[in-house]
């Protein structure tokens, strides 16, 4: 105890001057930061969204739809297969996850069979009796597709938040299907919400000019509402285009909203195919309608004037500005490779943020006075010499938490305060051991030395505890549960360190001073 | 020189053990009530579990909550909940989850907003679909159980296994206490709520660990002193540290409380209420538990196989 060695104080010396520093930087205002020189630390506490300010949108990819769309170009690929083969079939469609078709010779199904498992490796193709063949997606290609879906709609998402001038956004994937989208200072995410969820998947279609509006689908045509129609008397009428695909969306370039004749519209231009493919249907079909479709709404309709040989044109539909706007947006970001769902938003004004700030930083002090006076009248000096280590605790945290870039979020705060009061529990035992010894009749220094080494199994198992239950509110936990779990695992692993190593050293270095004879506690 | 206030000038005798049955009742009492009140009221699941939308908004002057109750349950979107919340012109709006797709949950957000109009300061707007509420209850529920299934594991590690069941008795005594209080006062139950359950445990084993070294200290030392007494002398001789934390640490708490904030009012009351239950049951629950599970034969069994082996080879 007396003999306290020279690296040992160095040592916690050290871890002190460094936390201080670190935690000190938090005092700077963060632009203040990024002109200070390079060995400054630029590692502040990270504000959890519920203090600063923002909004979390959890997103759901529509795996569903993806796989309905993927069973139907199977569909499609199985006619172009069985037809270019002249093998005859009947029944061909698709259900959920599987597509089926019955070869009508069975004698060629197994030919038939090979045929398709060679055009499209994802598959797995089986036959059944009566040559009935069902074709189902592999569950490493569906896996695959999946993957490939999430990872491309955080890209897609990522183009259209920063197209809108979003600080500092986050996108994340979360589990198979789920996107977490983390928006720091925006307190109404609705616009953002309206982008990220459109798929905006447009493609030009051919009007057909039998049944313009007639009530039964010709074959080979899909009827689609108009988006010109909709909350009229007239929102009923849908048009009746033809199913083939003239050009699509991933052939833009570019989209620009901009003015014609003063109405808001969006101006396109085509890559070279893009453009080749437009020029040539525009240059066939003069003098009919081409509908543009944007997720499977009819924007206008207009009737092809002249060839269109340039690549680019334009995109009119009443719109108003802002529309304009966001669809130039979405067509320039691409579209969604499948529809996204919002299950979960949480928005936090910065007004509560700050305010939540406020409200714990005055409990955390309060309670830190509280608890400080109580200690320094149970056990005078010791007292102080415990608050002392209690305000070396928090400074560590929160060096901890700059260091770690850990949230910091309102349960986290939660966490400090409570630590406050369970830190000095570490001492709290070591006193109590300490005044059990010397009551014994031990002299002061054996009461302090055996003080300190008895309580330190009690302190280590009951920590130790406390730590895994503090743990697994992290690694098991979401949200605010997660928050609270950093804050107080780091707390008790601070505290123990602050406990165990500042407070005895404060006792060594009294006692070598002062040489008591009796115990002031 | 000042020498700190002596709670306990000696050490006290207090019988503990003698008022066995008192706890016996006490905590009957708190168990059958908390799980009568969980099986037939349930919980007040906030959105977290149950899904729905909440919205705390700030009026430009003090809210009325009636006409404002008019406006929003006109909407059709089913049962819609005001409450003030810290002050006059704050309000918390619950509405319960809509029937159908992700989309008619947005639909309802929207419709609510605008009705509220554009004076209002929006300070949180939360929505939880469904499926979302359904698996954050379920998580919830995981990390609860491994959190008391390591702790479980960890005693039995350093202790006898009868520490470990002991501990964990208490800690379910704790859990269920908790969640109990919530279900018959009716507050709200959220993810902050489980938090609170989880750091109370944490904490009431603290509690116990504490205890449970001195019992096995005792063990070692008195090895002919009777259970009863040996567990007397345990809680007796901790009993000042129990209190000096406790009170430390409900300290910070009221001062969360009050102080705190309105969003984690909810959070301290469970908290104050865990620690207090979480006292108790580690002097009153999970001590009185070991005489029962006879840990004297196997603490003393585990421990006389070293010092013979010592003897061996000095």
């Amino acid at each position: 105890m007396v003999r306290y060695p020279k690296w040992k104080i160095l040592v916690i010396a050290a871890v002190l001057i460094v936390g201080a520093a670190l935690a000190a930087v938090n005092l700077i205002p963060a632009e203040r930061l990024q002109t200070m020189p390079a060995w400054v630390s630029d590692r502040q506490v990270n504000l959890g969204l519920d203090l600063q300010g923002g909004s979390h949108i959890l997103l759901q990819v529509d795996t569903a739809a993806l796989i309905r769309e993927r069973m139907d170009s199977v569909v499609d690929a199985a006619r172009d297969v069985l037809r270019g083969a002249r093998i005859p079939y009947e029944g061909l469609g698709a259900t959920l996850g599987e597509a089926a078709v019955t070869i009508r010779d069975e004698a060629r199904a197994e030919e038939a069979r090979r045929l398709m498992a060679e055009s499209d490796r994802d598959l797995v193709v089986n036959v059944g009796d009566g040559g009935r063949m069902t074709l189902r997606l592999s569950e490493e290609g569906m896996r695959q597709r999946q993957a490939a879906a999430v990872e491309q709609s955080i890209e897609i998402i990522r183009r259209r938040i920063d197209a809108t001038g979003v600080r500092e956004p986050s996108i994340q994937r979360q589990g198979s299907d789920r996107v977490v989208v983390q928006l720091p200072g925006v307190d109404d995410p609705e616009r953002i919400k309206a982008l990220i969820g459109k798929t905006a998947k447009m493609t030009f279609h051919l009007v057909d000019d039998q049944g313009a509006s007639g009530g039964q689908a010709p074959v080979g045509t899909m009827l689609l509402p108009m988006r010109e129609a909709r909350g009229t008397a007239d929102a009923q009428r849908r048009i009746a285009v033809r199913k083939r695909v003239v050009v699509s969306g991933e052939n833009l370039v570019d989209a620009q909203p901009t003015f014609q004749d003063g109405d808001p519209v969006v101006s396109f231009r085509f890559d070279t195919a893009g453009g080749k493919r437009f020029g040539d249907i525009t240059t066939q079909n003069v003098g009919k309608l081409l509908a543009i479709v944007l997720d499977g709404e009819v924007i206008s309709a207009p009737r092809i004037r002249e060839p269109i040989l340039g690549g680019s044109g334009i995109i009119t539909g009443s719109f108003s500005v802002a529309e304009a706007r966001d669809l130039a947006l979405l067509l320039r970001a691409g579209a969604l490779p499948a529809p996204l769902s919002i299950l979960e938003e949480r928005t936090v004004g910065p007004a509560l943020g700050a305010d939540s700030i406020a409200a714990g930083k005055v409990a955390s002090v309060v309670g830190l006075i509280l608890v400080a006076v109580f200690m320094v009248a149970a056990y005078g000096l010791f007292g102080l010499f415990a608050v002392a280590a209690l305000v070396m605790n928090m400074i560590l945290i929160i060096a901890a938490l700059s260091l770690l870039q850990a949230t910091l979020t309102l349960p986290g705060i939660a966490g400090i305060v409570l630590t406050i009061g369970m830190a000095v529990d570490a001492n709290v035992l070591i006193f109590e051991h300490i005044r059990e010894e010397s009551s014994l009749g031990k002299p002061v220094l054996s009461a302090i030395e055996a003080g300190f080494s008895r309580a330190l199994t009690t302190i280590v198992d009951s920590n130790l505890t406390t730590l895994f239950a503090g743990l697994l509110l992290y690694f098991l936990g979401s949200g605010p549960v997660r928050g609270f779990g950093v804050t107080l695992s780091i707390g008790i692993v601070t505290s123990m360190f602050t406990a165990l190593t500042v407070t005895r050293l404060l006792v060594a270095t009294w006692v070598n001073r002062a040489r008591p004879t009796l115990l002031p506690i | 020189m000042f020498r700190g206030i002596r709670f306990f000038p000696e050490t006290p005798r207090l019988p503990f053990m003698a008022w066995r049955r008192a706890y016996l009742i006490i905590s009957g009492i708190l168990m059958i009530a908390s799980l009568v009140s969980l099986v037939g009221r349930g919980l007040n699941f906030g959105i977290d579990f149950q899904g729905g939308i909440l919205l705390e908004v700030r009026m430009p002057g003090p809210a009325d909550l009636g006409s404002m109750r008019q406006t929003l349950g006109g909407l059709g979107f089913g049962e819609v909940s005001l409450q003030e919340f810290g002050s006059a012109d704050t309000v918390l709006i619950r509405v319960q989850k809509q029937e159908g797709s992700e989309d008619a949950q947005q639909r309802a957000v929207s419709a609510v907003k605008e009705a509220l109009g554009s004076a209002v300061q929006y300070r949180r707007v939360e929505f939880v679909g469904p499926q979302v509420g359904a698996e954050l209850l379920r998580d919830a529920l995981y990390a609860v159980a491994a959190a008391l299934l390591a702790i479980l594991v960890y005693i039995w590690f350093r202790f006898e296994w009868q520490f470990g069941v002991c501990g964990v008795v208490s800690l379910l005594h704790d859990v269920i206490a908790t969640a109990g209080i919530f279900s018959v006062l009716g507050y709200e139950f959220n993810l902050t709520i489980v938090a609170a359950i989880m750091t109370i445990a944490g904490y009431s084993i603290n509690d116990t660990v504490v205890v449970f070294d001195r019992v096995r200290e005792n063990l070692r030392k008195y090895k002919t002193m009777a259970m009863p007494d040996l567990i007397d002398l345990s809680v007796n001789q901790t009993l000042s540290r129990t209190i000096l934390t406790g009170t430390t640490t409900l300290f910070t708490l009221f001062s969360l409380y009050f102080l705190g904030g309105e969003v984690l009012r909810g959070f301290s009351f469970a908290m104050i209420w865990g620690i207090v239950i979480g006292t108790y049951s580690s002097v009153c629950v999970a001590v009185p538990l070991l005489l029962f599970l006879n840990v004297r034969q196997s603490t003393l069994a585990g421990e006389n196989a070293a010092p013979a082996t010592e003897q061996q080879q000095p």
